[in-house]
């Protein structure tokens, strides 16, 4: 067994059959505890209905009263081939901010669309956002195909549409499935109701995923998360995101731009000689410089950029909106730093991707805007397309994330 | 990186991100299989040295093996331990003969609200796992608590890319969660791994065994032979039974478990 595990994440419009999806899905591959189906069981009696899958997910006493999904959830699974975490987001336009917090720790995404409805208002922006996030791997399932009676040409037809809409969005599925979650086509077993359909189920689907392979390879780059005193030692303490940070390394302190040698590895009770990408490990320097928790380590010719003004798109996700020049924090990685968005180029629609206007004076909730960004002293960043770590930020107003950002240009 | 190593990662960066953010916090020890993983994590991260102290809530009716392994393990660790209990309602009569939820309110719930008016704490760390049931899935890593001590769970905070909620000043304290995306198998190969102590209770005497840990009065053990950890993992890999099923709390409704988090329970 390939011992990663993936998580994937099930996104799209409400009602479309995410949770009863997943609730299928584990019950056709046996991985339910009996007294779970049991709770199931009871709880759907109780509550006046047939056996509910979504319940497995929906677990809060007015998701299963209102028959909808609130917060986003985890439950794992696994196949032959590996082990899996599944994500479940609510496709509620009220929770679009839990549907962000769920997708943005998946690797994968299946969108989920019902056969009849169509495209949704929650589908186009469950996939606007998938794209904003960077998430490549797509899989879509057209669910409910007993609705359209199972039919090849309606299928093709939706199908059509949405590969005209995704690409938009750069976004090219590597499969299109359809599904009947309540019925379990194509979930776990072929259907025999599709004979037309000769691809694989979802569940052969998922094993055709690839794991994101950690960054190795590229330049390092390691933010400082905090500095400890241990005895006499000080070491500065963070994960190293891209790269390996290696005993005697040369590196370059950003945004200052310093140099000193790594003088240690620091993990606790070992005395490694190198942590590489995604470790959260400790250094001591040769030097005695002075570091603190928002620097950012990196190779000496292969340092990212230090600026203080770049482009980005940010989705904004609280219902307090955002005036233009207005004071926020913004975070990316481990630097905090005082912003404010200088100019609001385009303000869209996030499902219609409409646009709604240029020069704009605002963001509202739910709105992605292309903006320029001002920080009040120079971050070392990049765009996100080149390193995803320092090139994603949120912003905090009033101590709240509010929205979600990706820097598209660096000056 | 494999699995565990990649989780111990997250839960270090995440304990770490907490102790920058809030340095008065603490972190609350069942004494059980995860909060102990959790210890030895957080021991990690701070290079053995503790920077905050360890809080005990305690019931008066756990089992004596927890105490004895407390005790021996505080010590061992040089923990700044931190007992609290509810006198007052212990004084009272109320137990667990009584109303469950009354019982694990005031006993645990409100014991806890006690000791961070007590010491002031604005962070707690818990180990608290996802797959152990619906509710907790429902879980950040960062979950803010009001002045009533509620979990507002119909409005959680957005969390995305490894930045967490800050504190905001109508929020009394948060709970910090490093341990969400393990599961209970994963626990069990991390203390294999790591040789982490872990109490008796958890191995098979007599053809039962505990699972899930609470109060001596309010969990029961599990037919099982697993006496090692080896048959422990190997039980897991083909067990049908839920974790917490020998755990009273989660049974007395379907929403027991919602209800008592929703008040500030762990």
């Amino acid at each position: 067994m390939d011992n990663q595990t993936l998580k994937f994440v099930i996104v799209g419009h409400v009602d479309h059959g995410k949770s009863t999806l997943i609730g299928r899905l584990l019950y056709d591959t046996n991985s339910l505890p009996p007294d779970k189906m049991e709770e199931i069981r009871n709880t759907s009696k109780d509550l006046g209905r047939d056996t509910e899958f979504a319940y497995l997910l929906d677990h809060l006493e007015e998701e299963r009263r209102q028959g909808i999904t609130i917060d986003t959830t985890q439950v794992f699974f696994k196949t032959d081939k590996r082990e899996y975490v599944i994500i479940d987001a609510p496709g509620h336009v009220e929770f679009v901010k839990n549907m962000i917090t769920g997708a943005s720790q998946a690797e994968a995404a299946i969108l989920i669309i019902d056969a009849k409805e169509g495209i949704q208002e929650q589908t186009k922006r469950h996939a606007t956002i998938l794209s904003m996030l960077g998430i490549e791997q797509v899989i879509v399932l057209i669910n409910k195909a007993d609705l359209i009676d199972f039919s090849e040409e309606k299928y093709t037809e939706l199908r059509t549409k949405l590969e005209k809409f995704l690409t938009t969005l750069n976004i090219t599925p590597k499969l299109y499935i359809p599904i009947s979650a309540l019925k379990g086509d194509n979930i776990a077993n072929k259907s025999t109701n599709m004979p037309w359909y000769k691809g694989p189920t979802m569940l052969e689907s998922l094993d055709l995923l690839k794991n994101k392979v950690a960054e190795e390879n590229q330049p390092l780059i390691f933010p400082v998360q905090d500095i400890y005193k241990v005895d006499d030692k000080r070491i500065i303490v963070g994960r190293v995101e891209t790269g390996e940070i290696r005993e005697g390394q040369e590196v370059k302190i950003l945004p200052e731009g310093q140099t000193t040698k790594v003088k240690t590895i620091e993990k606790y009770l070992e005395s490694p000689k190198r942590a590489s990408a995604q470790e959260s490990t400790g250094i001591t320097t040769e030097d005695a410089v002075f570091l603190d928790r928002g620097n950012i380590l990196c190779e000496k010719d292969k340092a990212p950029k230090v600026s203080d003004r770049f482009h980005a798109s940010v989705f904004w996700m609280s219902k307090q909106g955002y005036s233009k020049d207005e004071k926020v924090i913004l975070r990316c990685a481990t630097q905090e730093v005082s912003c404010k968005i200088e100019a609001i180029h385009k303000r869209i629609n996030s499902s219609s991707l409409e646009l709604l206007e240029t020069d704009a004076q605002g963001l509202e909730n739910l709105e992605i805007g292309e903006v320029t960004i001002k920080t009040k002293k120079p971050i070392v960043i990049d765009t996100f397309k080149n390193i995803r770590e320092i090139g994603r930020f949120v912003l905090v107003k009033n101590e709240n994330i509010s929205a979600g950002g990706i820097i598209t240009n660096t000056e | 990186m494999d699995n565990l190593t990649k989780l111990e990662n997250e839960s270090i960066f995440i304990i770490r991100e907490a102790y920058y953010q809030f340095k008065k916090v603490a972190m609350l020890w069942s004494i059980g299989k995860d909060s102990t993983a959790l210890l030895w994590m957080v021991r990690k991260a701070f290079y053995g040295k503790l920077p905050f102290p360890v809080l005990h809530i305690d019931t008066g009716y756990k089992f004596k093996e927890i105490y004895q392994f407390r005790d021996e393990y505080a010590k061992k660790w040089n923990l700044n331990l931190l007992v609290h209990k509810n006198e007052e309602a212990m004084r009272h009569g109320v137990g667990p003969d009584k109303q469950k939820l009354t019982c694990c309110t005031e006993l645990k719930t409100n014991a806890l609200k006690d000791a961070i008016a007590k010491y002031g704490f604005k962070a707690l760390y818990l180990g608290i796992r996802r797959d152990e049931h619906g509710i907790r899935a429902k879980e950040r890593f960062f979950s803010p608590r009001d002045e009533d001590f509620e979990w507002n769970y119909k409005d959680q905070p957005p969390e995305l890319w490894d930045q967490y909620k800050s504190k905001a000043k109508d929020e009394e304290h948060l709970r910090i969660h490093p341990l969400l995306s393990w599961r209970e198998i994963d626990i069990w190969e991390y203390v294999r791994r790591e040789n982490i102590p872990i109490t008796s209770l958890y191995f098979a005497k007599n053809g039962k065994r505990y699972r899930s840990i609470g109060c001596e009065t309010c969990c029961n053990p599990v037919d099982s032979d697993a006496d090692t950890i080896d048959k422990i993992i190997e039980e897991l890999k083909t067990s049908t039974v839920s974790e917490r099923s020998g755990r009273a709390q989660d049974k007395e409704s379907a929403y027991m478990m919602q209800k008592l988090r929703s008040l500030g329970y762990m």
